[in-house]
């Protein structure tokens, strides 16, 4: 499976650690509302040594995406429940209106 | 518990608002071939812009360095201060540039994390700008194989994928430079009012010229100890050697004189 670390790229993960990643994924959404900085910053820490990079010439999708590795817990939730991405409206002429 | 189902974790979630941006994106092409230059050209854009957001930290790094050094020297100067009035006998005076100087290094420290912070940001935001990079020229050979050899509905396929790869792409940088942006203008708020603390007099102005009270005292001190030290010259030049000597540059004759005048007074 690909994941993404915002700001940090891709990386490959294989079966075995994919299936830790769900469990870790599932985690993530309690330790979010919770408020637990340390669970989100441990499953950076993961993917990024259990992981390979994906070369960056690659146009792969990646199935699971985590915030920035020094994001605020905040970040995250605003993230989460605006769903706001910059470049909306740089990426692709019909993204959007404006 | 009761939101494992309905709410489908963090991870998943991110990517999902992730795609559907790229779909969003996809939906409204018409001949997706004809959009490949177009998109291309943002693509460029947007690498611009991220190279941009690596100059503008390094530059806010720079000047956080920089005061560091102001701050540093600042410090120092406290430190030699204590110094000195602790040589004087003056504790008093030794622990208020002792306070002054914990004072700096407390901005100090606080600098120190800003500056790792930012440096980090900038070797991100550079391997950033490299993965941008090596992916929009990948995308530049692919939109030509993809005008020069497919029909529009055989290209649909391979562009949506190069889209979608380029998208999310795309939408990480676009947030790591919101971020850079953020952090730096923050940056440059603190960096203005430590600027202001030191020009102002509040870090106790020693670079507009007006001296502190620290070291007013300390001069004043200098100043007496001097005073002290000439006097004491002045009187022991008076009191001994000195009067043979002015006589000297008189005649000879008076200080013959002294001199027998004062053998009666020895023996």
């Amino acid at each position: 499976m690909i994941v993404r670390i915002l700001g940090e790229g891709q990386y490959q993960v294989g079966d075995d650690d994919t299936t830790k990643l769900t469990e870790m994924d599932r985690e993530l959404d309690a330790a979010v509302q919770k408020g637990d900085e340390l669970a989100f910053h441990a499953t950076v820490r993961f993917v990024r040594e259990s992981g390979t990079p994906v070369p960056a010439d690659s146009f792969e999708t990646a199935e699971f995406i985590l915030p920035f590795s020094d994001a605020t817990l905040g970040e995250v939730r605003k993230l989460l429940t605006d769903g706001k991405i910059p470049g909306d409206s740089l990426g692709f002429p019909s993204a959007g209106p404006a | 518990m009761k939101g494992t189902a309905a709410s489908m974790s963090v991870m998943k979630r991110v990517s999902l608002i992730f795609r559907a941006k790229a779909n969003k994106a996809l939906d409204k092409m018409e001949d997706p071939r004809e959009t490949l230059d177009y998109s291309y050209q943002q693509q460029v854009e947007m690498l611009t812009r991220v190279r941009r957001g690596v100059a503008d930290v390094a530059t806010s790094r720079k000047r956080v360095e920089l005061q560091m050094n102001q701050l540093q020297k600042e410090s120092d100067r406290r430190d030699n201060q204590a110094r000195s009035a602790l040589s004087q006998g003056r504790e008093d005076l030794a622990r208020a540039a002792l306070q002054q100087k914990a004072g700096l290094q407390g901005q100090l420290n606080d600098l120190q994390g800003q500056y790792a912070s930012l440096q980090e940001q900038e070797e991100k935001l550079t391997l950033a700008s490299q993965r941008l990079d090596a992916k929009v020229q990948a995308f530049r050979t692919k939109k030509e194989t993809i005008k020069a050899t497919y029909t529009a509905a055989e290209a649909q396929t391979r562009i949506n994928e190069a889209f979608s790869g380029i998208s999310e792409e795309m939408g990480d940088v676009g947030l790591a430079i919101q971020r850079a942006e953020d952090k730096t203008a923050q940056m440059q708020a603190r960096a203005g009012a430590i600027d202001e603390l030191l020009a102002s007099g509040a870090l106790e102005d020693h670079v507009g010229g007006t001296p502190d009270s620290i070291q007013v005292e300390l001069d004043k001190l200098g100043a007496d100890h001097s005073i002290e030290s000439e006097l004491a010259r002045m009187k022991g030049e008076l009191g001994a050697g000195s009067t043979p000597q002015i006589e000297a540059n008189g005649s000879g004759s008076s200080a013959e004189s002294d001199a027998t005048a004062a053998e009666p007074q020895d023996g």
